[in-house]
């Protein structure tokens, strides 16, 4: 089989699998190459699964808007499987007034952005969620926010590229780009060399390393995420939820089970290396957890799972052409918010490789953007 | 080891134990196993993710072997080729309100 294609992604997590599925759709041959045994086996699978605008920063805003109102809601009749994908609405919840002042501030911002997100009261706040505990003073609440599984979409995009003759190979560690006549052309692996005329990279963490064998370099440091997993209990609410302290985030699944993310305030000194829980994390997410929602103190977690996030100086993502090294296009360092706003980001991946117009203008989030003090 | 997922592995064909129920957690059939591997899913991390068979409250214990099995035959290598998905903590399902108790947060005894 040729070692050449159109279009070489690097990286099959949701990023590389949604794009390989944009340009499979419009008949563009394209070759995926990931490091990792498995499909989506870093952030795609490591996450909260939130689908989500509020709290964003106003440059990536517009593009998760746009996927909010013109993708997700069909992405199940469009991939062919189920995402779970909820739109339920987004609460933010503060105890303290401290915390308001952060809510109204994060609100304030998204205003500005055109989103519909509004502060809300505690009683209003029991009214959407009636589990939520009398300690929850107050709220920001944007109905148009929801949740789906990260699992399913990464693998949903991964079957339909596959199905419309995007190829795959896993196992296939990138050791380097080579420039032919100045531009990006050839991939080498530890077993292969492959070609392509366009070269996209999106690997996460592992961007960075390979992004340097061309002299470009993406400011990100792996930060880690935890997250646990609840046994399945009847449908209680299908929110999802944040706190302005940062002490927990999560949701219930389709499934019944409740995924929540943690934030022991230890993360940044996380052991390097491979991904493993902590043994502290999930004892502060269910304090956290337990007290904005007493109501589920006998719920029994079955399974944590732990993460990097690829975590940029400045935390929104890097979606770029790389004009110095022509054929070249980045996207990286999507800062744990990654998921929600993929399938936006695929498509305008696959108009940046075919050279098409974009639907959204991405000049905020270049790769050269980053300067010293 | 680098898998091009391309390989052909032939069409799916239903058998008469497609129903049988292989994941007793979360009611997953030798036919769904078996129809997610055609439809691209050739690890058994990837099954799991796709289909949720290990992932309920006995977390693969009783059924990671037959899956990997089932897997193994419709790949056509033998199961010792296939990694097993892994094992996460805790290794009992334990009340968040016991969990919560490890004595951080504003806790002190």
């Amino acid at each position: 089989m040729s070692n050449h294609a159109e279009v070489l992604i690097i990286g099959a997590g949701i990023i590389g699998c949604a794009t390989a599925y944009y340009l499979a759709k419009k008949g563009i041959s394209v070759l995926v190459l990931e490091g990792s045994d498995s499909i989506g086996d870093g952030g795609s699978s490591r996450n909260g699964g939130g689908v989500r605008q509020s709290g964003r920063d106003p440059r990536e805003l517009p593009i998760v808007m746009y996927g909010i109102r013109h993708i997700w809601p069909n992405l199940k009749d469009e991939l062919g499987v189920d995402v779970e994908y909820y739109q339920e609405g987004n609460l933010r919840l503060g105890k303290t007034e401290a915390h308001l002042k952060i809510l109204e501030v994060l609100t304030q911002r998204s205003v500005q952005c055109g989103l519909d997100v509004k502060m809300i009261s505690g009683v209003e706040a029991r009214e959407i969620c009636p589990y939520l505990s009398d300690s929850v003073l107050g709220a920001s609440w944007c109905p148009t926010d929801g949740h789906a599984n990260p699992l399913l979409a990464t693998l949903a995009f991964y079957r339909r590229a596959r199905q419309l003759g995007a190829r795959f190979i896993t196992g296939e560690k990138v050791a380097e780009i080579r420039k032919l006549q100045g531009a990006a052309r050839q991939v080498v692996t530890q077993n292969n060399v492959f070609e392509g005329d366009r070269i996209i990279v999106a690997a996460g963490m592992e961007s960075r390393p390979i992004l340097n064998t061309v002299g470009i370099d993406v400011p990100m440091t792996p930060l880690l995420l935890e997250t646990l997993v609840t046994e399945a209990v009847e449908p209680m609410f299908y929110q999802m939820l944040g706190t302005a302290a940062a002490d927990f985030y999560g949701h219930q699944s389709t499934h019944g089970s409740f995924v929540f993310g943690t934030n022991s305030g230890l993360e940044p000194y996380a052991k390097p290396g491979k991904t493993v829980s902590s043994s502290v994390s999930a004892s502060a997410a269910c304090r956290g957890i337990l007290s904005y929602f007493p109501v589920l103190a006998d719920l029994k977690i079955i399974r944590t799972w732990a993460g990097w996030i690829d975590s940029c100086a400045d935390h929104v993502p890097v979606i770029s052409p790389v004009e110095e090294v022509p054929g070249l296009i980045v996207a990286c360092g999507f800062t744990g918010h990654g998921f929600g706003i993929a399938p936006p980001v695929g498509m305008l991946l696959s108009e940046l490789a075919t050279g098409s117009e974009l639907t959204l203008d991405l000049s905020d989030l270049r790769y050269d953007r980053f300067k010293a003090r | 080891m680098a898998k091009d997922r391309t390989k052909e592995i032939g069409a799916f064909a239903a058998a008469p134990d497609d129903n049988l129920i292989i994941c007793r957690c979360e009611e997953i059939t030798k036919g769904e196993i078996r129809s997610a591997v055609h439809d691209g899913m050739f690890t058994l991390t990837e099954i799991r993710r796709y289909l949720r068979t290990g992932m309920g409250l006995c977390q693969g214990q009783t059924c990671s072997r037959l899956v990997k099995a089932i897997v193994a035959s419709e790949l056509g290598v033998t199961p010792s080729e296939l990694e097993p998905a892994a094992s996460r903590a805790p290794m009992r399902p334990i009340e968040m309100r016991i969990l919560a108790r490890d004595l951080g947060g504003d806790q002190h005894e």
